[in-house]
């Protein structure tokens, strides 16, 4: 992609007579924030291609012999692949429960009036801002009273507790963005207040129940800081702990590392590429609106 | 949001001639017209009223304690031990605001706040606004701009903590081949600070970038080009148009995003360790640290905890004032 003929072309379709200089300009600043937004990505799947000690290479080498050896070490001598069953089965039951819980609870604040409607609005915001630290401890002890610790269960509960809040006032937004009389007609159609929401409303709501499963998925993905502090057996962590094994004070091992992030990072990034577009929408549409 | 609307759709399934009931208790009838809506928020009202609520009220407790590890009951195999910390009032509270080291990291923790969000949002705004023009390869630019916001946040901290790396990370060898010595980006508090503000700015501009774009996709286009008829120039229909357009947008994310930097965890836990020393430490990650390294502080971390939640409600309220005052509802 040359900044050159990028420019030409530029000037060839701009209706709005942008000069070549600031065509070129535009897209060189363009390739530029671009090179810096998948540099490091690119860089980490090269890495991991290269030979076991590769990464210990003080040269600028794109690639030197490549090998999947990184990844079949990371696939069968390491616990990678429990660690991965662990996140996935965590990040899927937060998932499914938060998308359920968080589209329930967005659908009766954005349609009803209710007493405790304002409570409710008020915890969902200020429940964003509370840090893990005030809550890990008491929340440690909790888990270890009802012996959820090193369960997944507990970790599931404790991201929920991350994710709902948000997801519900996403789906609050967009569910203000449907017009009531949908929901009317379904009532005139003799649904009760539930068959509408399940029948009628869900499905027009499809857009922003991905944004929220992907939300929510994220949440449990990627965090850290709950995981570190809950799982700490060995065979119950996830992959956010896990991999710090990797790269300890003392000892890293760069190969097994870059190796492990592509496999986690590689398939979420398609799953977001498919769901982005709608991830505007469902973003935006409250914001916009409100 | 239109209460009449929906409180006469409840009326039709839920209370039949209301004329005839005028009598019924309140409570029956706030049943019968709402518990449908109840319903639907009881389990996130009870699970957040359990685990955060529960939570809350008893990390405010133990921060009024003495709480550590050597304090704190807990049970091995079959033998209770019982709890032996004592009530000490705002001892913990006196203690960590009377400490060179709280507002050390307080400042720290602006600092990294400020920057983080005035860059995401500037580059973020930036960035859109190139995006928002007719340009060749335009959705090639946009997919690439916002692929590290599909990088999970721990697996872009190790990224990171690699291309840092003064060995064998790629930015020092770019640095030796371009002719300068290798920096020890992790080692020293300075470049440590810029690294992992780097880091975050990366991760973070691509939310921005996109939820600005839908904001500049909702101005219309005709008041631009009536703008441009009057003659306007570029920098007064970006005053004048563009920015009263994205205001609503802008107010969100920038608080939203205040919020999630201020909080941070992973980008500093994982790259930096809060080191060299701790000054890279930012509230939160410290308060983590507390409880959980070495003796377990309980009781200091909750204080930590608390403290860091009341700066953010102000933050919030503050923020919502200034909102209000510019006649903004929200």
């Amino acid at each position: 992609m040359s900044s050159t003929t990028a420019g030409s072309t530029g000037r060839a379709r701009g209706r709005n007579e942008r000069g070549v200089g600031r065509s070129i300009l535009l897209h060189v600043t363009l390739v530029a924030a671009s090179l810096v937004s998948i540099f490091p990505i690119v860089w980490l799947i090269l890495t991991s291609l290269k030979p076991r000690d590769g990464w210990l290479s003080t040269e600028l080498e794109l690639f030197n012999q490549p090998s999947l050896d990184n990844y079949t070490r990371v696939l069968t001598e390491t616990q990678f692949p429990t660690w991965l069953l662990n996140s996935v089965i965590a990040a899927g039951l937060t998932t499914i429960l938060g998308v359920f819980l968080a589209s329930t609870t967005g659908y009766a604040i954005s349609r009803f009036r209710f007493p405790g409607h304002r409570g409710v609005m008020w915890m969902l915001l200020i429940t964003q801002m509370f840090p893990v630290a005030i809550l890990i401890v008491p929340l440690y002890n909790l888990m270890a009273g009802l012996g959820l610790l090193n369960q997944i269960p507990g970790l599931v509960i404790a991201y929920m507790t991350v994710s709902v809040p948000f997801c519900a006032w996403m789906m609050k937004s967009y569910f203000d963005s449907i017009p009531r009389e949908i929901d009317e007609a379904g009532m005139v159609d003799g649904l009760t207040p539930f068959g509408t929401f399940w029948r009628v409303i869900l499905p027009l709501a499809r857009p922003s129940l991905a944004v929220t499963a992907f939300y929510s998925f994220m949440t449990a993905w990627g965090e850290v800081a709950y995981a570190s502090v809950f799982m700490s057996q060995e065979e119950k962590r996830t992959l956010g702990v896990g991999l710090q094994q990797f790269v300890g004070q003392h000892w890293s091992d760069w190969g097994l590392l870059t190796a492990s992030a592509v496999l986690i990072a590689v398939p979420a990034s398609i799953v977001f590429l498919l769901v982005q577009r709608h991830l505007v929408a469902g973003l935006t549409a409250g914001a916009t609106k409100s | 949001m239109n209460g009449t609307t929906s409180d006469r759709a409840a009326d039709a399934t839920g209370v039949r001639g209301p004329g005839r009931r005028e009598k019924a208790g309140t409570v029956r009838r706030a049943m019968a017209r709402y518990w449908y809506a109840w319903v639907m928020v009881a389990p996130v009202v009870l699970v957040t009223g359990l685990l955060i609520g529960w939570p809350l009220a008893r990390g405010v407790y133990l921060s009024l304690t003495d709480a550590t590890e050597a304090t704190m009951g807990r049970t091995i195999g079959v033998n209770v031990i019982p709890s032996t910390y004592e009530f000490v009032g705002l001892e913990n509270y006196v203690s960590i605001l009377g400490s060179g080291l709280f507002w050390e990291k307080l400042i720290w923790t602006v600092v990294w706040t400020v920057a983080c969000v005035g860059l995401h949002y500037g580059l973020g705004l930036g960035l859109a606004m190139l995006l928002n023009r007719k340009l060749r390869f335009r959705s090639t630019y946009r997919l690439l701009l916002i692929l590290p916001w599909a990088i999970p946040g721990f697996v872009a901290a190790f990224i990171w903590r690699y291309l840092y790396n003064s060995d064998y990370g790629v930015i020092n060898a770019m640095l030796k081949a371009a002719g300068f010595g290798a920096v020890g980006w992790l080692d020293d508090p300075t470049t440590a600070k810029i690294a992992v503000i780097a880091v975050n700015v990366w991760m973070g501009v691509p939310f921005m970038m996109v939820a600005v774009l839908g904001g500049l996709q909702s101005i219309p286009g005709e008041l631009y080009e009536a703008a441009e008829m009057d003659g306007a120039t570029p920098w007064q229909r970006f005053r004048h148009i563009t920015v009263p357009g994205l205001r609503t947008v802008s107010s969100t994310v920038v608080l939203l995003g205040t919020i999630w930097t201020f909080n941070m965890f992973p980008v500093i836990f994982l790259i930096t360790r809060g080191g060299p020393g701790s000054s890279t430490e930012i509230l939160v990650t410290y308060a983590y640290r507390e409880a959980f390294t070495s003796i377990r502080n309980y009781s200091g971390s909750a204080a930590w905890g608390v403290i860091i939640l009341l700066l953010l409600v102000v933050l919030a309220l503050v923020y919502r004032r200034a909102l209000r005052r510019q006649g903004e509802v929200w």
